[in-house]
This record gives C-alpha cells, structure tokens and sequence, in this order.
C-alpha cells in the first residue's frame, strides 16, 4: 500500500443480505469510479457470502445530521412512548420487524 | 485434503491435471507477494481473492492427479524441484509493477473462461465439476483485468506508459497458452481436453476488444518462448519456489 487512500474518493457501501430485506450501511471503499467501486465492494463485503446485492454511493453525497443538531432532531421523539408499535401483539409468523 | 470418490485418472489425464493445476498454484503464488504492495487496500484484497480462487482450482486439480501414482497435493505443491513443475512459463513471470501483473491477469484469465467453459463438457468428471465452479470464479478475475486494463490503459500518460510496456512485456508468452503435442491430442479425442486450437481465436477477439477499447496497441512479436510444459523454467521460477516451499522442506511434516 503506497499511497493509502491515493487519489481515489471515498464510497459508502450497502449490502442486501437476502431478498426481502432492506440494503444495510456495511462500511466504505476507496475506488476511482462507480464500477471499480462496486467491484472492490464485492471484494471486500461479500467475500463469505453475505449479500445478494451491493449499493455504493459516493460518500460525499450524503448529508448526515450534524452532532450539534442532536437535541432538537431527536431528543423530542424521547418521551413520546405512544409512537412505539407495543400497544398491540406482533402474530406469530412476522420476522424481520 | 480434497477427497475424491471418482475413480484416478490414467497417466494422460493426470498430466493434465497437473498442467492446469500447476498455472493455477504458481499463479495463485505469484499475485500473493502483491498483499501489502498493491496500490491500495482495496487492491490488496482483490488480487488476494483472486489468488485464493486460484490455490482453490490447484488444490482439486493436484488431488486428483496425485491419484494417479498415490502421491497427495502437498507431495505435489511442495516436494517437486522446478523440472517437475508443469505450468506455462506466463504464470511464472516476476510480476513486475501493477500494470505488468494485470496484463498477465488479462491474458491469462481470459484464456482460463474459455478453457473453463469448455470443459464443463469434458467426458472427465472431476474435471468437468471444478470447470463448472471454476468458470464463474475466472469470470470474475477477467472481469477484473478488463476494467483494469482500461483504466490503466485510457488514463493519464503514465498509466498509459506502464499499460503498453507491461502488454509488450507479457504478450510473446501467450503463445504457449495454445500450443498442443500429443497428450493434449490425445485428450482432445477423448473428449477429456479442450482443444487449444478452437479456444485460439475467441481469446484473440476478446482480448484484442479489450486493449483496443484502452487506447493500446496490440503488441506483435516474432518470439515465442516455450518449455514450461517440459519442465524448462524460467531463473526466478526457483526463487518462487523456493519461497513457497520452505517452510514444507525445513519442517517435514508439519501440520497446523
């Protein structure tokens, strides 16, 4: 590894495990293109079988909430328990909820 | 150990079986000396998959022909001087910068997918069944090269620079891909072996398409070095195996 990270720009990485399931954030590649970017998302996400499908996205294209916004993004939803889904039982049957 | 039910091979078969498993096991040495030197982390990891899928291919295809006289994959891979050896002298090749290693990787790994997949069909189950898994894991690796192969070749001057020399460097070496004597006759007749002759023009077309959508030239070359089949290796094929033997040759035996 000579020049760690190079030229190359950043790639956020989303995995589907199986079908059905939603693509998860599994980590970030360095690539010089969207196509190499896939490949070497292949290479280092998949490499024991874990998805059917990858999504790379260009790292600077998502927005994050910054960590001065914490308190009025999330500390409203704290004390709201009536949004919680646990005023009824899940059948039985249901995965993945 | 790889297992095997099928029945051993004849003395044909089983020197095709080495040929083959030989190019992947001295290939699959080769990319390994790139991890921590590739040009990235991302690089080091893929040409150490890309190894891996090789020593795979090596391991069933020794197996199966040490079968033939009751000798196992490691008395192959590590108790044989290079004479023994019988992989083309392309794989042995010192890699050379990045851009040396993926014209190798283009050459050779276009060859292995038609090679491959013709002997899905081979009347020789063992080979047949490590075809069938193999030609999606070579797929994969020209797939590689390909997109490599680009890059390097239609990207700045330099890349560019290193892309053709490292063509011109590994190109006369192909050659001995396709070269056929009578143990491959043989085998082709009975259907065991591909034809090297039929797989000759598809891996031209393909590998022509790819260094031409680079921007490269195709390198000519009137010489044809050969012998890799017979046991004549090249002077740093020693070194390899020296390295990749050691630690079988010092400590006999040794289990992990």
């Amino acid at each position: 590894m000579t020049t760690p990270g190079g030229d190359s720009p950043l790639w956020e990485v989303f995995v589907r495990g199986r079908r059905g399931l939603a693509h998860q954030h599994v980590g970030s590649v360095h690539a010089s293109d969207a196509t190499m970017a896939l490949r070497n998302a292949r290479d280092l996400y998949t490499r024991r079988g874990e998805g059917v499908s990858i999504w790379v996205v260009p790292a600077s294209s998502i927005t994050a909430s910054s960590p001065e916004e914490k308190d009025p993004f999330f500390e409203p939803a704290g004390d709201k328990a009536y949004r919680h889904p646990t005023f009824y039982s899940v059948p039985d049957g249901v995965r993945n909820l | 150990m790889t297992q095997h039910s099928d029945p051993p091979p004849d003395a044909a078969v089983a020197e095709y079986a080495l040929r083959l498993g030989d190019d992947a096991l001295v290939l699959a040495q080769r990319l390994c000396q790139w991890i921590t030197r590739a040009p990235d982390l991302e690089e080091d990891v893929a040409l150490g998959n890309i190894a891996l899928d090789l020593l795979g291919q090596a391991r069933t295809l020794l197996s199966y022909a040490g079968t033939h006289d009751g000798r196992t994959e490691d008395d192959l891979a590590y108790r044989r001087t290079d004479r023994e050896f019988r992989n083309c002298l392309i794989v042995e090749l010192d890699n050379g910068d990045f851009a040396t290693t993926i014209a190798r990787q283009l050459l050779f790994s276009v060859y292995q997918v038609d090679l491959y997949a013709a002997l899905c069909e081979s009347t020789d189950p063992t080979i047949a069944s490590l075809a069938a898994k193999a030609v999606k894991e070579v797929a994969y690796h020209a797939d590689h090269a390909t997109q490599w192969t680009l890059r390097l070749g239609d990207g700045t001057p330099e890349s560019h620079r290193r892309m053709r020399e490292g063509l011109e460097a590994v190109w006369p070496y192909a050659d001995e891909l396709f070269e056929t004597d009578e143990t491959v006759r043989t085998l082709v007749d009975r259907g065991v072996a591909a034809d090297p002759a039929e797989l000759l023009s598809g891996w031209q077309t393909t590998v022509v398409a790819t260094i031409e959508q680079a921007t490269l030239d195709v390198p000519v070359s009137d010489w044809h070095p050969s012998g890799g089949r017979v046991g004549r290796h090249s002077e740093g094929f020693g070194y390899l195996l020296a390295e990749m033997q050691s630690l079988a040759r010092q400590h006999p035996e040794a289990q992990w």
